[in-house]
């Protein structure tokens, strides 16, 4: 193995890592912070990602000269978008189900279903083709083995500011300040005067903007249609676990140890073999430490 | 007499029965719901309607490819009603979703012979899932029509298959390379029996044109990372790429490649699995120059195939476009109905009998289905794709024996 491909398969390993981080950290929030188990969280990444594919229909009917600028917008749309829903979703059905877990997790079930046949009946059973717009096109080549696609490296770029401004979002603002008041101990929150219904609504929409905004960086490497979410959310409940349900640090750590790892072996096996063999390792690595990575001492 | 325990426990029990047959009621009644909603629509005929399963995916990652085959059944069926039906019958097409899932194809195929007792099912896309129905057609003495290119290795009495083989596919294909210099080939696909089958034939016959194969790689279906093996392409430099990747990871597949410079321009890739159908999905921009290896495309300027793609157009739409699977389905439907008016029967075996030797010049040429091997002689054909998703046609071979069993 040559140095070039070795690099090539870090920079890989490295892109999967911010692919898995960016679909995990909405789910994180929701599930790992809020204990709601979001079985439609793929399939709110789809909708993130179907309407980017609007953004860009829209662009390209109305507004063709500008059509390089239409990805910053279909991201934020996406993440708009998701988010509403997120809210509508919380204050419609979740918050009735907070003390039942396995209800959430049977509710959100029955909801990814709906959220797939409505993508069917709006978008077709069809993938659609989200174009990448030409300035993400192509690779940057540092050197004649080394090629880095810039849809890539945006996505690493992208999974950065994002989990700044969740940082920032969660432990420098007011918001953030409440909801971490909350997730710690909802009724001295409430006895402090904050309206810890608002604040649900608002962390489990900001868990559900992020899937979308994870759904619209997606377009850029795969196709978008309505059971894109079954594909990706495995992957991303297997990321929470494994990281520590409590720890959003675990998340990152997690989904950077299964993103080389999972390089790594698809260089050295056939892609379904190193999907497998990772599988493994994370059942071992459960076994041994079931509360996964990262995890609050508490005393039970 | 029973103690209060013992008659609490007992109404207890039948409380627990009650509320059990209840809810099996009405999950029954639930499940017959939508299937009663749906039975009262048929138009009544003049002669009996004769009753066809169309039994494709409509949803799920293969849709991709396969849930346009129903539309080209249909406008044989529309057309084939319009001229007076099958000996005199029109014909009522009930279609079925096999979701992509082989399962499913399974239970919707024995829900066709066994309670709507059609007289032909058309239907399957992916080996696997014709593999899934095999056992039913044979249990249930039905007939499936499979349009789909295969690697072959089957022959059932209760089958035609009207797409092509091995030896019409990849073996043509990699003659034509191995003729136009190509010496090193790097196979990737999906990971299920076409995929590995058609490599492992590839396998035996690639050094005998004198090349070799420098990588082999699979992923499941529905796989959307790909940036490994194309590494792998990166360093090993083949100088082409064998891709039998089905569905919609193409789209995956095709956009990672072209992301890293590499496109149909300049690396031959020969696309087993993709038409000009998952050409919209894929993109047509990321397909320009790749390689294709079919029976037919819709760019053959022959009259009959003329005709019908301006049919399927005027039926449903001026952009849609037809692949070798909707093809194959429309001659499928066609040649169904030579057999029984040959026949003068719908009967299974009559039908399957009376089908030996039947010729038909459909849009891709003239097909005939093989004296004893359920197989259709056709042609095989090799072009590549454009700017504008059709397919410019770069050899045609003559027409071609199917061979389901060959000796490599």
């Amino acid at each position: 193995m040559t140095l070039a491909t070795f690099l090539t398969q870090v920079f890989n390993g490295l892109s999967l890592f911010t692919v898995l981080a960016l679909m995990a950290i909405g789910l994180a929030i929701v599930f790992g912070q809020m204990g709601v188990i979001n079985m439609a969280h793929g399939e709110l990444m789809a909708l993130g990602a179907y309407m980017t594919y609007l953004t860009s229909i829209g662009f390209s009917r109305y507004l063709p000269s500008l059509m390089g600028l239409y990805f910053f917008v279909g991201i934020a749309v996406a993440f708009v978008v998701t988010a509403g829903a997120g809210f509508i979703l919380e204050r419609g059905m979740i918050r009735f189900l907070y003390a039942r877990p396995l209800d959430t997790l049977l509710a959100t079930w029955g909801l990814s279903l709906v959220l797939q046949q409505f993508f069917r009946q709006v978008f077709g059973p069809i993938d659609v083709s989200v174009p990448t717009v030409d300035w993400l096109q192509g690779a940057w080549i540092p050197s004649p083995d080394i090629v880095i696609p810039l849809s890539r490296l945006f996505i690493i770029l992208l999974t950065f500011c994002v989990a700044l401004s969740v940082y920032t979002f969660l432990f420098r603002s007011g918001w953030g300040l409440r909801i971490r008041a909350v997730m710690q101990n909802r009724a001295m929150a409430g006895a402090a005067g904050i309206n810890t219904e608002r604040v649900d609504a608002v962390t489990f929409a900001v868990g559900c903007g992020l899937a979308g905004i994870a759904g619209s960086a997606l377009t850029m490497l795969a196709s978008t249609g309505p059971a894109t979410g079954q594909q990706y959310i495995v992957d991303t409940f297997i990321v929470v676990v494994f990281g520590g349900v409590e720890s959003l640090l675990g998340t990152f750590l997690s989904a950077f140890l299964i993103g080389q790892m999972q390089s790594i072996s698809e260089l050295l096996l056939s892609g379904s073999m190193a999907k497998a063999l990772i599988l493994i390792l994370v059942i071992v690595a459960l076994y041994l430490r079931p509360s996964g990575l990262f995890t609050n001492r508490v005393r039970r | 007499m029973k103690t209060r325990e013992e008659k609490k426990s007992f109404s207890n029990a039948k409380q627990s029965r009650r509320k059990f047959l209840k809810a099996a009621a009405i999950t029954a009644a639930s499940g017959l719901a939508p299937a009663s909603m749906m039975a009262g629509s048929g138009k009544a005929m003049a002669a009996e309607p004769v009753k066809v399963g169309i039994l494709h995916s409509l949803t799920g990652t293969i849709a991709i490819a396969e849930a346009h085959v129903v539309d080209a059944e249909k406008l044989a069926i529309d057309e084939i009603n319009q001229s007076g039906g099958v000996l005199g019958r029109p014909i009522s097409p009930i279609v079925e979703d096999g979701a992509s899932d082989n399962p499913t194809f399974a239970e919707k195929a024995q829900k066709l012979l066994e309670s709507d007792k059609v007289s032909v099912v058309f239907g399957c896309y992916t080996g696997a899932s014709r593999k899934a129905v095999v056992p039913v057609f044979e249990r249930y003495n039905g007939l499936l029509y499979y349009p789909t290119y295969d690697i072959g290795l089957e022959l059932s009495k209760n089958l035609i298959y009207t797409g092509q083989e091995a030896t019409q596919s990849i073996i043509q294909a990699i003659d034509w390379l191995s003729k136009n210099g190509k010496k090193t080939f790097f196979l990737v696909g999906s990971d299920y029996i076409w995929p590995r089958t058609t490599n492992k034939i590839a396998q035996t016959v690639i050094p005998k044109h004198g090349g070799r194969v420098v990588g082999e790689d699979y992923f499941p279906l529905g796989t959307t990372e790909f940036s490994s093996v194309i590494s792998k392409i990166q360093s090993t430099k083949p100088e082409v790429i064998i891709s039998t990747v089905v569905g919609g990871s193409n789209v995956a597949f095709y956009k990672q490649l072209n992301s890293v410079g590499i496109n149909g321009k300049n690396q031959p890739i020969m696309a087993m699995a993709v038409t000009e159908e998952e050409a919209i999905g894929v993109g047509r921009e990321n397909l320009v120059g790749v390689l294709t290896c079919m029976g037919y495309f819709q760019s053959i300027a022959t009259p009959e195939n003329q005709k019908f793609v301006a049919a399927f157009k005027a039926k449903y739409g001026a952009d849609r476009v037809v692949g070798d699977t909707l093809e194959c389905a429309y001659t499928s439907v066609y040649l169904w109905k030579r057999a029984v008016e040959k026949a003068g029967s719908f009967d299974v075996p009559k039908v399957v009998a009376a089908s030996s030797n039947l010729e038909m010049n459909s849009p891709e040429g003239m097909v005939r289905i093989h004296a004893t091997n359920h197989h259709l002689w056709k042609h095989a054909r090799i072009g590549a794709f454009k700017p504008d998703g059709q397919v410019s046609i770069l050899y045609e071979s003559p027409l071609l024996e199917p061979n389901p069993f060959p000796k490599l």
